[in-house]
């Protein structure tokens, strides 16, 4: 089995407050997980604000280095300040896709400029035809054609497809690997559904891993394979999405699926929250504890 | 951009009341270059003489031909203060775009520079050159000398601008785009930048022509190099008011005023309509 | 009194530009008529650009230039005293604010001053329209903390020493305390972590069953609607398309909108397909012709690209605005609940 993504170990700590009062906060505590390069899967981070979940992606991406542990994409470690060529090299490989389609393009600018700027630099041609195509032919996965996007403006297209558009731009130099920070948190609730499948559909048609990043439970479960809930910086639940999600074992992660609110009881909500659950979550928040494997194939961090 | 003029006209009475001024100045200034009198030449004409249709803004007291002679003059303070403007321009843009984007050292390094530039007296410098250099010091010195002091503020104004622009999600795109850093600060950020460029560009403008007449009236600049400044000093060498020719100052001073009031109002017109948020706006976001 | 404490009778409110030559009208709320009666909880659904936002500056007597009413009115029924906030003077407005309408707002940071501690912040709002003066005040506003589970030392604090949570709470606080009879809430809950937005909403659910107010509760997010409002009212493109009681716009709506919304709404526990709805949101400068939404449209006929279909009531206490309203079901995935005819 080729390994793709290895994240082996990975802290990451920031420092805050000035000479007085400096304090360290944890961001993200001792994560580990691999991702393999011979079955693409959609493999989601789940956690609340203040979570690590951010941090991790940036870390990952290269836009910050570990504290601790290391990251390793195909073998080679992911380096912030690695020379250009090699994060060039990495970038052909790894893209994003954040959480804001309205600021993924320059206001000021046409879209399709970030488009051909990937393909001529990530496919090596400056041919104009070859680089069209290319921009064409990522867009057409979307759903959009470079007839529609070509010299309009961000202002000009809707929060769904500027994020499809943010996704093509992704797909141009025909990555392994997507990371998607939250993609859907901002696009409007009728386009929700189409990125969700756009993601969907990018594993089981182009072979291409996604990590998704997110706070909710319900798109998690609809589309990934497996999960990890993140609590504070730490794992606390890891395993098959359906597995854990259907039977979550932790108690943070049952008191976020008691938390979600379901349309199950439409008109006679059950807004009730368990006193005693939260105070134990919060609790445990922060304690190191340590994860062990189920026979289920989850892991669980147990604090005995 | 014929539109965008054609907008600022007909919507914009700062504009348009500014770009009429400037026009005037430079319209007045544009005719030295047809001249018939060397404006660095003196006596040539009969001194003191009140403005006449011979004359049309008399002649001072050494002999030259008024109009001319502020024609001549205020061509070469346009010239300076275009020259001072566009060099500290490419000095605080380059600093400021460096500093912000790249942070790090480069930008306490950058800033230290930048700190020190802030805190050195301009005036008192100026004038030491004008002791070292005496007749070396010509006017594409004088402006060289004051870009390299008149950057710093806009540096930073620009390094706050570029650091805000780092953080954004736009710019973290562009790098996985493939762009390069260069590219990344002049074709995504530069607009963002150049409502600050051109606002402080005019007001570098004016605070060099007016540093240059502070200078001139003192003595400090070359005296037989006409300018507003140094118009001015001669005026006051030979006390023109109290001689009686009141038209050695008003004149000059009126049009200084014209000047400097046409360029602000310019300034301060254009940069609403450069300024990305108001073009936004426009564009109907 | 009447059952209705607000009464929106055909309101028109449109953004009107002219900026350098160029005028735009957006039509932000385009003739909507509804009512919301005395202690209950209205949901307002609808996407960005739906013109929700707006209907509700208008509701809280918010509107600035460029937006202006140009049609309509807004009564509420308050115990003061009838009053149309479309119509009204500012001095009449200054007097229901806070008493009879307050609004809670989706950024709890815009609201409470960042370098004011809260107290202060209690005081700014809420001590001249309660009358009460220093010691009277701080007991009321403690007490009414105490009900939304926050301890006394909040008022001595600086809002960047609370939680996200804590500061929405204080934020509802604010626009509680002094027992309004109308809440707007817009977006509440929208950036809150889904543990502590659960305990918001009930917290707003508990304090209005405990004040007997109304409640307007604005949110895109269906699930929310499920849970707290009595009452839902979707708007797209300006107008309102459906509204009716919670059940029934969730296991029979009677709009395609409105069932597609509900349908999208991915469920843990099933991962059939969930359909996704084509197009986008239309320009509301530039409104399609007939229904507005029939460029998206499953059911579209000829029919809806010529006329736009009133807003008819259909069932008890359910209206909609769709020609073919019969022929909407809800679609793959609705789940009916056991023993409920759908």
């Amino acid at each position: 089995m080729t390994t793709l993504l290895d994240v082996r170990g990975v802290s990451k700590h920031f420092t805050m407050g000035g000479i007085f009062g400096r304090r360290v906060v944890e961001a993200v505590a001792d994560a580990s997980f691999s991702l393999s390069a011979d079955n693409p899967e959609i493999f989601t981070i789940i956690g609340e604000s203040g979570s690590g979940k951010t941090t991790l992606a940036r870390m990952i991406l290269g836009l910050e280095d570990p504290t601790g542990g290391e990251i390793r994409f195909r073998g080679q470690k992911v380096d912030r300040r690695a020379s250009r060529a090699s994060r060039l090299e990495f970038m052909s490989h790894v893209q994003p896709v954040f959480q804001n389609p309205f600021e993924a393009f320059n206001p000021l600018k046409k879209i399709e400029r970030y488009l051909e700027s990937t393909a001529q630099r990530f496919l090596h041609t400056s041919d104009r035809a070859a680089i069209d195509r290319a921009t064409d032919e990522a867009l057409q996965k979307v759903g959009l054609s470079l007839v529609e996007v070509r010299g309009r403006f961000p202002h000009e297209m809707s929060g769904g497809q500027l994020q499809r558009c943010a996704i093509a731009r992704a797909l141009i130099p025909n990555p392994p690997l997507l990371v998607a920070d939250e993609p859907v948190s901002m696009v409007d609730a009728s386009l929700r559904m189409s990125i969700v499948n756009l993601l969907r559909s990018l594993r089981d048609d182009l072979g291409v891993s996604v990590i998704y990043i997110t706070h909710d439970l319900a798109t998690a479960y609809y589309i990934s394979n497996r999960l990890i809930i993140m609590q504070r910086g730490r794992i606390v639940e890891m395993g098959d999405a359906r597995t854990v999600l259907d039977n979550p074992e932790h108690p943070y992660s049952r008191l976020l699926k008691s938390s979600v609110l379901s349309t199950d009881d439409a008109g006679a909500g059950k807004l009730s929250t368990d006193p005693v659950a939260v105070s134990q979550v919060s609790a445990l928040a922060g304690k190191p504890g340590r994860l062990v494997a189920r026979a289920d194939g989850r892991d669980v961090r147990v604090y005995t | 951009m014929i539109s965008v003029f054609r907008d600022l006209i007909r919507y914009n009475i700062e504009f348009t009341i500014g770009l009429v001024l400037v026009g005037l100045v430079v319209a007045f200034a544009a005719l030295s270059f047809i001249s018939p009198v060397d404006p660095s030449l003196i006596y040539l004409a009969v001194p003191d003489q009140p403005p006449s249709a011979q004359h049309w803004f008399g002649t001072n007291s050494r002999g030259q031909d008024l109009f001319w002679q502020l024609s001549a003059a205020f061509r070469n303070s346009l010239i300076f203060g275009l020259t001072v403007a566009v060099l500290s321009r490419i000095i605080s843009i380059t600093v400021g775009l460096a500093a912000g984007y790249l942070g790090g050292w480069v930008d306490r390094v950058l800033m230290f520079i930048n700190d020190i530039f802030v805190s050195v007296p301009i005036f008192p410098i100026l004038v030491l050159f004008y002791f070292v250099l005496r007749s070396d010091l010509d006017t594409f010195t004088l402006a060289l000398i004051m870009a390299c002091l008149g950057w710093p503020f806009d540096a930073r104004l620009i390094r706050s601008v570029a650091r805000g622009l780092k953080h954004r999600e736009f710019t973290r795109h562009a790098v996985f785009a493939g762009m390069s850093t260069r590219k990344v600060l002049l074709e995504e950020h530069l607009p963002y930048v150049m409502p600050i460029v051109f606002a402080t560009f005019m007001n570098n403008m004016l605070w060099s022509m007016a540093l240059e007449v502070t200078l001139a009236v003192l003595g400090f600049t070359n005296l037989n190099h006409p300018t507003m400044g140094t118009v001015l000093y001669w005026s006051n060498q030979h006390s023109a008011i109290v001689v009686g020719v009141w038209w050695w100052v008003v004149i000059p001073v009126v049009l200084i005023v014209i000047t400097f009031l046409g360029l602000f109002l310019l300034a301060m017109s254009m940069n609403e309509y450069i300024d990305p948020r108001s073009r936004l706006r426009r564009m109907g976001v | 009194m009447t059952r209705d404490i607000l009464k929106v009778d055909g309101l028109k409110a449109y953004y009107q530009m002219n900026y350098f030559g160029v005028n735009r009208e957006v039509r932000a709320v385009d003739d909507i008529t509804m009512t919301v009666r005395r202690g209950e909880v209205y949901g307002i659904a609808g996407e960005s650009s739906s013109g929700k936002t707006s209907f509700i500056k208008v509701l809280a007597a918010a509107v600035r230039p460029p937006l202006r009413v140009v049609d309509g009115s807004v009564r509420f029924g308050f115990s003061t005293g009838p009053i149309d906030v479309v119509r009204a003077s500012p001095r009449e407005l200054e007097a229901i604010r806070w008493m009879s309408l307050s609004y809670v707002m989706q950024g709890s940071m815009s609201v409470l001053n960042p370098v004011r501690r809260i107290g202060k912040t209690f005081r700014d709002f809420a001590q001249r329209p309660l009358g009460l003066s220093g010691r009277a005040f701080e007991e009321r506003v403690v007490e009414h903390l105490a009900r939304l589970k926050l301890p006394a030392d909040v008022l001595r604090a600086y809002p960047h020493e609370l939680s996200g949570g804590m500061r929405q709470r204080v934020t509802i606080g604010l626009a509680t305390v002094c027992h309004p009879e109308f809440i707007i809430a817009d977006e509440p809950t929208t950036a809150l972590d889904v543990v502590v937005q659960k305990e918001v909403l009930s917290l707003i659910r508990e304090i209005q069953r405990e004040m007997d107010s109304s409640v307007v509760f604005v949110t895109h997010d269906m699930s929310v609607h499920a849970n707290i409002a009595d009452r839902v009212g979707i708007i797209y493109a300006g107008r309102l398309v459906e509204e009716g009681p919670t059940r029934q716009m969730f296991f029979a709506p009677k709009h395609p909108y409105t069932a597609h919304l509900v349908a999208s709404l991915p469920r843990i526990g099933d991962t059939t397909q969930r359909p996704a709805l084509d197009g986008r949101p239309p320009n509301l400068a530039d409104p399609p012709r007939g229904c507005r939404f029939h460029p998206r449209c499953p059911l579209a006929i000829d029919k809806c690209r010529e006329q736009s279909p009133p807003l008819e009531t259909v069932a008890a206490d359910h209206r909609t605005a769709c020609w073919r309203w019969r022929e909407v079901t809800p679609l793959v995935g609705a789940i009916s609940p056991v023993g409920v005819p759908a």
